[in-house]
């Protein structure tokens, strides 16, 4: 027995070993993405055509903003320390001044953070619960029965974001007035710019989920869990689920790519005051280091969320936690 | 179909013969498809009383599979099923709603499909799987979770399985073939079936294992469990069966005690069948019912045409690495086949890449004497012979793809002489390899293979995915064509029966290393090392060649 | 007649089943009308004149605001002009923006993919690595920074949107050849005797790009989405040219009292994305039907 105990243990350490070595490399590898694209936003300001100063401040300036700018952005001193020190600010979380707006990048940011936040939450639970409903009611159905809905979600799928949030406002705001038109304020100034970022994920997740549910029911497995008795339904929930889930990691990056994505357009059509709404008046402002940081904290957001969902895998799928790949 | 149903309706569900676990007459299974309703089954009548054990015999599309699968109403969603009489544990199945079925499957009937590793959840530890059955029959309540723990340990250790404990909590990727088999079997039985249907249960294992699961059945059987087993190896069915049902086109076309069958059958089919097993008795003569002399073949021991020396390759892994191959020397001679067997992992594939220099070894040489000609270096014909063909080729431009030392019509009448060499008609080259059979696909990877005329030929498996009788088939094939060319060949294979039929030396492989060498009679009649006695003896006692039961054949070209 | 069962899908699957030659017929409906939709979009870009006699800019004071009829079949805006004119006249921008930034997306993504596929693994860690970096840019946001950075401008746009979906195919052209090169034809053609770069132009590469015409259908419904959400945005061509993406942005200012304005043009995008979604799946399942038993 105490032998056993001991095997016990021992694959407990290995499993443990396996799970937070995966967890240091992930971390490391999301560092280095990290450090690569403040690398190529920095090179990109000084390597874009014309003078750095004109690009983040525009022609007209007086000779005391434009001093204000260089000390800002060290511009006098030479380009790899003018690179360290950038890094060095970036990695104390300083996201530099906006001059458009004479305030710090973090406080223009800030606050517009948690409407974002919301937003995306929002539409990541509607998605995912929408997307697993669909992958278990449809999927191994017959045909007939799968057309409407698989019909649904290559045109959700298709369906740009811009037009999904015009056609809801139309239907939901301006027919029947049930939801705000557009603001932040309450749950129910969140349902339409939600759904508009939720349905096309969901479709896609959906779509890819009923293919893992599928062929995970084809599986010998799956036969078997029914020879013992057990019941479709619980075949689907018990096994099929967690199978479905496997193919979606896939989607993992392209998902947070659409959800960002998807947030500057949905906060643009509902008129929420966001980080996705000060991204498009940055650009058209041309406020370099307001679009500078947006796209760095985007890219923090996606190497967290990677991480974080690749570890889940690891949860999800055994298999993964075998040493060695 | 009324009158069928009328039938069951009459018929009184039996209770006088308790000892009949599955009674079932005149069953029929359809499928719709797009070509209309195929016909799988077709009239199979069988039944299995308490502690017997009925083999059902056939080659892959017989219907065998789709028989056991209806027996516990899993024959798919699309299946159309109608039995004259279908009694289950004493049961009118016939009337079974999915409710009912769901009462008796895992607590009546066990089922145990082939492939272990498929049929084991990957998400899911052995203790969920195992306790699954338990979740659905057993006495325990849903949220006794430590009584479960303790019975699936049980069943894992009456299974044959050591540490149970340990291995109740691993998941099945982490466990070896042999132990993934005991696991299945355990989780069919968890419930406390009095039947279990195998469905080629041993199929994917390695000899050595195969023997310990059908000696865990055997002792299953003499508990009093039932076993419906279901195998295309009549020398498997051999060593465990009571009855034997041989099926072909989804019918019985012979049925009896194992030994009348075997011993005397009756059927062509059947006969076609045991004629086609590859064993020690075989060697010399075809695999068709007629058992005529194979063309006898010539060995040029002085001319070797391959001779390897001291070949070691490792792999690295995370962790160390791994000897695939250590200090391991041949030489194949003209007109020579060398059998090199061995169990999975033992490091034969890797040798066989060596020697065709796909893969560069760390150390020793591989040397082909008097290989003058370029272009005719060694060949090879792989196992999966669909991989090996570019998916936009049509088989003319694969065969066609080693003859480029030829102009365009020579090439056009050397592909169709070759098609022809392997018994295929020329309208084969405008084919895709999709749209051939598995045997058709074989030949045509021959035929690609002999095309530039190598000296040596390596067969890496050849027949391993096949069924038997078209297993029968190429390897008569490659026993002509070597005769007829005078061709050096490796044979790769971890089926002893097929390497002592074609081999005339053999290698026997254990952890990369060579444990025992000679000629294939000595050393499969007479073994030197232990592993060598240990693997001839799990074979099957049918095709064990210690005493063959046909007379000696003299050795082809054995003196030259 | 019995009916035992009608659940577990496995058992059917493993039969031999014959592929219906009614059923392929009708499958291949929804493909048909989507290239013909492909098609039709094509020439509105190609000659618009063709669809409409309407001038899509000039303005119409007296028929400001008609809702969608006889005359005009999409409505009027604002400004009196033909919406269907003016969704006719887009199509022009909005497939010339998805299919010249598809080309060079696949351009820059083929390349780096092949080189990352066939070449030394050093290269290949590299390659991979900007890879991930760029796969960690929202393929938007990075157009954006772009933009912010050099400008409007419909080569800009190109470019941006081209180089954001880059990562995209080269991560699959690469592992598409990684896995090509592993395959068992490859080694039997060298068994052959054809030497590294036949089989790399005979085998490799045709197989490691069967890929191509996909990715390249699928891949310019979402360059055509990214064209008109940036024209959304306000970055694409200025008015009064007409450009689908432009066309809902002002369409969105004026739902109330015009719906048409906000449903036409995104009707238009929809359909012509629908349709290649449909056709790329079609061809992936041409692809993979040819490659599998």
């Amino acid at each position: 027995m105490t032998a056993q105990t001991g095997v016990t243990a021992a694959l407990r350490r290995e499993r443990v070993r396996v799970v937070s070595a995966t967890v240091l490399r992930k971390l490391l590898s999301g560092v280095v993405v990290l450090w690569a694209a403040v690398t190529l936003t920095f090179f990109s300001v000084h390597l874009a055509p014309g003078d750095p100063v004109t690009l983040l401040m525009g022609e007209n300036i007086t000779p005391e903003f434009r001093a204000a700018v260089i000390a800002d952005w060290q511009l006098d001193q030479p380009l790899w320390q003018q690179y360290l020190s950038h890094l060095l600010r970036i990695a104390s979380g300083d996201l530099g001044t906006s001059f458009v707006q004479q305030q710090p990048v973090n406080a223009v940011l800030g606050a517009r953070l948690w409407p974002t936040v919301a937003l995306t939450a929002a539409a990541v639970v509607v998605a995912v619960g929408l997307a697993v409903a669909g992958a278990l009611l449809t999927a191994g159905r017959p045909r007939w029965m799968v057309a409407l809905p698989s019909t649904l979600e290559l045109v959700l799928a298709s369906v740009p974001s811009f037009w999904l949030g015009i056609l809801l406002l139309t239907a939901f705001s301006f027919q029947f007035a049930l939801f705000p038109v557009a603001g932040t304020e309450g749950v129910r100034a969140l349902v339409l710019p939600a759904l508009t970022l939720a349905l096309p994920l969901a479709a896609v997740l959906s779509q890819v989920m009923r293919g893992g549910l599928e062929r995970a029911l084809e599986q010998p497995f799956a036969v078997t869990a029914r020879s013992r008795g057990v019941s479709p339904w619980e075949v689907r929930t018990r096994h099929g689920l967690r199978h479905s889930l496997l193919p979606a990691v896939t989607l993992t990056g392209w998902a947070v790519g659409g959800l960002l994505n998807g947030t500057v357009i949905t906060e643009q059509v509902f008129g929420r005051p966001g980080l996705g709404q000060a991204t498009v008046q940055a650009v058209t402002q041309q406020d370099i280091p307001v679009v500078l940081a947006v796209v760095l904290l985007s890219v923090v957001f996606y190497v967290v969320v990677s991480t974080v969902v690749d570890l889940l895998y690891l949860l999800v799928d055994p298999r993964l936690r075998r040493s060695g790949t | 179909m009324s009158s069928t149903s009328l039938a069951t309706a009459v018929r009184p569900a039996p209770g006088q013969d308790t000892d009949l676990l599955i009674d079932v007459q005149d069953l029929h299974v359809h499928f719709p498809t797009g070509a209309g309703p195929v016909h799988a089954v077709r009239g199979i009548s069988l039944q299995v009383r308490r502690g017997e054990t009925v083999a059902v015999v056939g080659e892959s599309g017989s219907g065998k599979s789709v028989t056991s699968r209806a027996l516990v109403g899993l024959a798919g969603p699309h299946a159309r099923v109608e039995a004259a009489r279908l009694h289950v544990g004493g049961q009118d199945a016939g009337r079974f709603t999915e409710r009912d079925w769901q009462r008796v499957r895992g607590a009546e009937i066990g089922l145990v499909l082939q492939d272990a590793l498929g049929s084991l959840d990957p998400l899911r530890t052995v203790e969920q799987e195992v306790g699954e059955a338990l979740r659905r029959h057993g006495t325990l309540s849903r949220w006794d979770r430590r009584g479960r723990r303790a019975a699936v340990e049980e069943l894992l250790a009456a299974a044959g399985i050591p540490d149970p404990a340990v291995r109740s909590r691993q998941y099945p990727h982490e466990l070896s073939g042999g132990l993934r088999q005991r696991a299945l079997i355990a989780s069919a039985l968890a419930g406390g079936p009095s039947l279990l249907i195998a469905d080629e249960p041993t199929t994917a294992l390695d000899v050595t294992v195969q023997a310990q699961i059908l000696d865990l059945l055997a002792q299953r059987k003499r508990d009093g469990l039932g076993l419906l087993l279901v195998s295309h190896d009549l020398a498997v069915v051999a060593a465990v069966a009571d009855r034997v049902l041989v099926v072909s086109g989804g019918e019985v076309v012979e049925e009896g005690p194992v030994a009348d069958v075997i011993g005397a059958p009756a059927h062509p089919y059947t006969r076609t069948l045991l004629s086609a097993i590859p064993s020690a008795g075989s060697r010399g003569r075809r695999l068709s019912p007629d058992r005529a002399p194979l063309p006898e073949r010539s060995i040029d021991v002085d001319a070797p045409v391959v001779v390897a020396d001291g070949l070691g390759k490792s792999f690295r892994r995370r962790g160390g690495a791994i000897h695939a191959v250590r200090d391991v020397s041949l030489t194949i001679s003209r007109g020579e086949t060398l059998g090199l067997v061995g169990e999975s992992g033992s490091g034969k594939s890797t040798v066989a890449r060596l020697l065709l220099g796909l893969t560069r070894p760390d150390t020793g040489t591989v040397r082909f004497p008097g290989a003058e000609r370029p272009g005719a270096g060694p060949q090879l014909v792989p196992q999966d012979a669909f991989g090996s063909f570019d998916p936009r080729y049509p088989v003319g431009a694969v065969v066609a793809e080693g003859l480029g030392h030829l102009d365009r019509t020579r090439r056009r009448a050397r592909v169709v002489e070759l098609l022809d060499q392997v018994g295929l008609p020329a309208s084969v080259a405008e084919r895709y390899p999709r749209q051939l059979s598995g045997g058709q696909r074989q030949r045509v990877a021959i035929a690609r293979a002999i095309g530039p005329r190598p000296r040596l030929l390596v067969c890496d498996e050849p027949v391993s995915a096949l069924d038997v009788s078209v297993q029968a088939q190429v390897l008569d094939l490659l026993a002509e064509l070597q005769a007829e060319l005078g061709t050096a060949v490796l044979f790769v294979s971890h089926d002893l029966g097929v390497v002592h039929h074609v081999s005339d030396r053999v290698l026997v492989m254990r952890h990369g290393e060579i444990v025992e060498s000679g000629p294939v009679q000595r050393v499969f009649r007479a073994p030197a090392h232990p592993y060598t006695e240990l693997l001839l003896d799990s074979l099957p006692p049918a095709v064990r060649p210690i005493r063959p039961p046909h007379a000696p054949v003299p050795e082809p070209g054995a003196t030259s | 007649m019995i009916v035992l069962d009608r659940a577990g899908r496995a058992a059917a699957r493993s039969q031999p089943a014959q592929r219906p030659r009614r059923r392929v017929r009708r499958e291949q409906l929804p493909v048909l009308a989507a290239s013909g939709v492909l098609v039709l979009v094509g020439a509105m870009a190609l000659v618009p004149g063709a669809f409409t006699a309407a001038d899509p800019i000039l303005a119409d004071p007296i028929a400001t605001l008609r809702p969608p009829g006889a005359e005009h079949p999409f409505g009027t805006d604002l400004l009196g002009r033909d919406v269907w004119a003016r969704v006719v006249h887009g199509a022009r921008h909005s497939l010339f923006i998805g299919l010249t930034a598809t080309v060079l997306a696949l351009l820059v993504g083929v390349l780096l993919g092949l080189a990352a596929g066939v070449g030394h693994r050093y290269l290949d860690e590299f390659v991979s690595r900007v890879f991930d970096v760029l796969g960690a840019f929202p393929e938007l946001l990075l157009a954006l920074l772009f933009i912010s950075l050099a400008g409007t401008g419909t080569a800009n746009l190109i470019i941006a949107i081209g180089i954001a979906a880059a990562p995209r195919y080269g991560r699959v052209v690469r592992a598409e050849t990684l896995a090509v090169r592993n395959a068992g034809y490859v080694e039997q053609a060298a068994l052959l005797g054809i030497g590294a770069w036949a089989r790399a132009l005979r085998h490799v590469l045709p197989n490691a790009l069967g890929t191509i015409p996909i990715l390249a259908t699928l891949g310019l419904g979402s360059a055509i989405i990214s064209a008109a959400g940036l024209g959304f945005l306000g970055f694409g061509p200025q008015p009064p040219l007409p450009e689908w993406g432009s066309l809902l942005a002002e369409g969105r200012n004026y739902l109330r009292i015009g719906w048409w304005l906000g449903v036409f043009p995104g009707l238009a995008i929809t359909v012509t994305v629908v349709a290649t979604a449909v056709v790329g799946g079609h061809l992936q399942r041409r692809f993979e039907r040819r490659n599998s038993l």
